[in-house]
């Protein structure tokens, strides 16, 4: 084995090969880190640079495009911390602030469904916890490929498993998400998950190290191999490494126990007023943490990586530096403040060591074994990475598939037809009752789930006494945003933003999850470019700035891409709990109405899909105008005590739609449609929902949806044992709930 | 003075808060204890609510069956103290030996969390005094391991004791033995329960507020006492 690299020695030993391509860097970025430090790079320089300057961590390939959110967000005074932060924080009145997030997992969600899933939900947990706040419920979007493939019977019951694993074990409610089935997330499934905390407004924290003088902790789980990217690379004898070729997982293993123990004792060292700055350890572990809070802080920091409390004995500087080890936390401490922090943790029984100590000479040095072996100007490493602008271009056959317009497919007609294709639809994975999925996950701890799976959105309350609550949904169909990735990321941003306005909140900020190919692929690139641009123009003409988010790129196998998937939650604030709206018709003797324009619109609908497995054609037009006005109403229906019912539609048109009500309240309705039959049941128009109005409040809310300008035409009433259609078809409850809710079980037991 | 209930706190404790609103909802003073402090602080009765507490590692209770306030809590019991176990909580005690059986992994081997139809058949534990002999209620169902099983004779002891708290009505939902949701020991004082009532007090964020009456009645039993 050869002695440890040191600053000393790179100085001394210029010419050194080092693995720089191994660890991902290229010849270009190599030379920019020498050139940063006036010589080469030590072996844990080089650790550094390679995580924090990968794709994942410094955003190269998208940072030029993400700047658009914050460069159109519109004018708001709701945000108290923004894109840069660990999560976005927004300010929802009676000195409350909550604090959001939506992350990707794919990757490790792939290589280990259930670890991969369940250190996911405690990635973005920790996100949140560090900026303050006490999460307080959890969501998850989900991709698979097709629901009869053998390899998603592997993922998804994993997934689901580690998602219920991890986020029951550590006591937070899920309140849905999404789950959609696709032969391009085959090899490539999506596991998006998002969390929102609540704090007090003053009560915000930041990840910035500030003081010289003051005491570096880390704290939580110790430090173990985990989770280490190039874990051959280090191992390897041109890395000075330690193991003998040993092979080391790259999935993260999670310990939901261990989260639980941080929540509360962060929290309680937050009350305690013990922290001066603080930030999660997640991707690129204590290299992150380090950098960022001391770029942060624009100090410098000085740490002894043989204080690093480990796992494995054996580590070495390198991989104590990129370890992936979950449930740790890195926080600035004034010295004053050490003992009472210590005695926190020991409260909660979460290992805490001091490390290192803020400095005021704007270098992050570390040592180990006393020798120095990192000296770098911190911001170099976490706020100074490679920018790229990546050539970008319209995939070939793109202008082919979007002239494919389904128009041209045979419809249903007769009553009988129009009756198989609802049943249909309502039986595929994708429309399909999901309690399989949402069965496993708990949505009743902490007792403030005021609407969770299937409603259009989950609904937490956060007052008591006042009854102030927020809702969540996410939202995003990636067979429009293949068609059109403008309109695509649009409309996810659209349903989001209805699916929230749908429960009488107030949509008011944006998280977002993009998910895409790989970026060095032109085709990719105009994809996600034009997706950036869709949703930072729907979000400055909503009125809805983006608080943060995350990229995923290289969702690929081989060649081929998964359809670009932009993942676009919206939160909202509901002013009052108790007048929540929820999808289920409540009782018989309610007017049923339909909002919102309706044209036949079919390009990327799941209509064509279960009928006919077509993707083709535009999908549906973007109304922002029409979405924003009809939000309006349901928060004056809401408001005014005059909904029974409400349910955004999207996917399966009012078909789907009017059966997901009459399911979820177990009542049913007999319905007159306003036009066509076929494009009245299976259009996919956005800004659009049914709504069953309270009797005796018709005429209120008439006027209230025409001084909008929201078309409303009555469709009927509710009551009954069926969905009935005059003059079409009719399905007992019975038949209905029978198609709507055996498909997942059949396909996963 | 109305009463006092201790809600203990286990690392992993989940449904403390909830545990806590109950009491308060129902008119009762909510007490926190903690695991480590083997002091009851006085209370007139104890939940051990719901959670993973010591993240259910070895099996689901068994570490938190050694918690210093255990020592206190097991002879307090055993000489009359009304406890309610929920969820976890039933797992201790059933660890713990002050209730007979045990809880295993659901049949079907995945969490399960739904709304559960029960029926009350023990109404004479000061925890369901206010129920009818035979009302069903709605709770919810949220465990991995929530399927209740026990020897032939202790079922048999049980059925033949009315120490059957409640059942699940209609389906079974995990596989526990006769459909046992609920047991309590000889003296009817310490109740398990499965399902969780403190998760149905208010129809705005649980299925129903059926779950009030449990906590209704140990107020009831408190001030009597």
């Amino acid at each position: 084995m050869r002695s440890q690299d040191t600053v000393a020695l790179a100085a001394a030993t210029p010419d050194r090969p080092q693995p720089y391509a191994e660890l991902g860097l290229t010849s270009a970025e190599y030379a920019r880190i020498r050139e940063v430090l006036g010589r080469r790079p030590t072996d844990a320089e080089l650790a550094i640079y390679s995580v924090m300057w990968s794709e994942h961590c410094s955003y190269k390939s998208s940072k030029a495009h993400l700047r658009q959110f914050a460069e159109k967000a519109p004018p708001t005074g709701a945000l108290l911390a923004g894109i840069g932060h660990n999560a976005g924080v927004v300010d929802i009145g009676q000195g409350y602030a909550v604090t959001f997030k939506i992350e990707s997992h794919n990757h490790p969600s792939y290589v280990e469904p259930f670890q991969g899933a369940a250190t996911g939900v405690g990635g973005i947990v920790r996100d949140i916890l560090a900026m303050g706040a006490r999460p307080v419920a959890v969501m998850d979007a989900l991709r698979f490929g097709p629901a009869d493939a053998p390899d998603t019977r592997r993922v998804l019951p994993g997934v689901v498993g580690g998602i219920s694993f991890y986020g029951n074990c550590l006591g937070l409610p899920n309140i849905g998400g999404e789950l959609a089935f696709d032969p391009c997330y085959a090899g490539n499934p999506l596991v998006n998950a998002l969390c929102v905390g609540v704090l007090r407004r003053g009560d915000l924290k930041l990840a910035v190290a500030q003081g010289p003088g003051n005491k570096v902790v880390i704290f939580g789980s110790r430090t173990g191999p985990d989770g280490i990217g190039g874990a051959s690379v280090l191992a390897s004898a041109s890395f000075g490494g330690s193991g003998e070729g040993a092979k080391r997982p790259s999935v993260q293993v999670g310990d939901p126990f261990m989260e639980k123990l941080l929540v509360e004792c962060c929290l309680q060292l937050y009350a305690a007023q013990l922290v001066v700055g603080i930030q999660d350890l997640g991707a690129a572990g204590v290299s992150c943490a380090t950098t960022e809070l001391a770029a942060g802080g624009r100090v410098g920091m000085r740490v002894d990586l043989d204080a690093v409390p480990l796992r494995d004995a054996a580590l070495g500087p390198a991989e104590i530096l990129m370890s992936e080890s979950q449930e740790r936390m890195m926080a600035i401490v004034e010295p004053a403040c050490v003992g009472r922090f210590m005695e926190i943790c020991a409260r909660w029984d979460v290992p805490a060591e001091v490390i290192g100590e803020v400095t005021g000479t704007g270098r992050l040095e570390m040592t180990w074994r006393g020798e120095l072996i990192v000296d770098i100007p911190p911001g170099s490493a976490a706020d100074d990475g490679p920018v790229y602008h990546r050539s970008a271009q319209r995939p070939a056959g793109h202008s082919e598939l979007a002239a494919d317009d389904p128009s041209r497919l045979p419809r249903p007609a007769s009553g009988a037809e129009l009756r198989a294709g609802l049943l249909a639809l309502l039986a595929s994975p994708d429309a399909a009752d999901k309690a399989w999925v949402t069965e496993q996950y708990d949505s009743y701890v902490r007792g403030d789930t005021v609407l969770a799976a299937p409603q259009d959105a989950g609904l937490v309350r956060i007052d008591e006494r006042t009854g102030l609550g927020v809702a969540l949904a996410t939202d995003g169909n990636s067979r429009y945003t293949l068609l059109d990735p403008y309109a695509g990321a649009q409309l996810a941003l659209a349903e989001a933003y209805r699916n929230v306005a749908a429960t009488g909140a107030r949509p008011l900020a944006v998280t977002n999850c993009m998910n895409f190919g790989s970026p060095e692929d032109p085709a990719v690139m105009w994809q996600f470019a034009a997706a950036v641009r869709g949703l930072a123009d729907a979000c400055a003409t909503l009125g809805v700035p983006v608080t943060g988010g995350n990229v995923s790129f290289y969702n690929q196998t081989g060649g081929v891409a998964i359809h670009p998937t932009p993942v676009v939650g919206v939160l909202g604030v509901h002013d009052d709990v108790r007048r929540r709206l929820a999808l289920g018709f409540a009782g018989a003797g309610a007017s049923v109405l339909l909002l919102g324009r309706t044209t036949a619109e079919f390009g990327g609908s799941l209509w064509a899909r279960v009928a006919h497995g077509h993707l083709g054609g535009r999908p549906p037009r973007v109304d922002l105008d029409a979405e924003r006005r009809l939000a309006e109403v349901f928060a004056a229906g809401s408001a005014g005590g005059l909904l029974a019912a409400a349910h955004d539609l999207s996917d399966g048109g009012l078909a789907v739609g009017l059966a997901e009500c009459c399911l979820a309240g177990r009542v049913g309705c007999t319905v007159t449609l306003p036009g066509d039959p076929f494009t009245s049941l299976f259009s996919e128009s956005a800004a659009r929902a049914v709504v069953a109005v309270r009797p005796g409040c018709e005429a209120a809310f008439a006027e209230l949806c025409a001084d909008r300008e929201v078309p409303a035409a009555v469709l009927g009433t509710t009551g009954g044992g069926g969905l009935t259609v005059t003059d079409g078809f009719s399905i007992s409850l019975d038949e209905l709930g029978a198609a709507y809710r055996q498909t997942l079980p059949a396909l996963f037991g | 003075m109305t009463a006092r209930v201790g809600v203990v706190t286990f690392p992993g404790s989940l449904d403390e808060k909830d545990a806590a609103r109950a009491v308060r909802l129902a008119g009762g003073e909510a007490v926190p204890l903690w695991h480590a402090e083997p002091d009851l602080h006085g209370v007139d009765a104890v939940i051990l609510p719901g959670g993973f507490s010591y993240g259910d590692y070895l099996r689901c209770g068994a570490i938190a069956r050694f918690a210093p306030v255990m020592t206190e809590l097991v002879p307090a019991a055993r000489a009359g103290l009304p406890v309610l176990g929920i969820c976890n909580g039933f797992q201790i005690l059933c660890e713990a030996h002050l209730l007979p059986g045990a809880l295993t992994r659901n049949r079907g081997l995945r969490f399960v969390s739904k709304d559960v139809r029960l029926r009350i058949e023990g109404t004479a534990t000061p925890w369901t005094r206010l129920y009818s002999g035979g009302q069903e209620i709605t709770a919810v169902l949220k465990s991995g391991e929530g399927a209740y099983v026990a020897g032939p004779a202790t079922l048999a002891e049980l059925g033949a004791r009315s120490r059957v708290v409640a059942r699940y009505a209609g389906a079974n939902p995990n596989g526990s033995a006769d459909g046992i949701a609920g047991i309590c020991n000889e003296a009817g004082n310490v109740v398990g329960l499965m399902p969780h009532p403190e998760h149905a007090v208010d129809t705005l964020t649980g299925p129903s507020a059926d779950g009030l009456g449990f906590f209704a009645s140990i107020l009831l039993a408190a001030a009597r006492a």
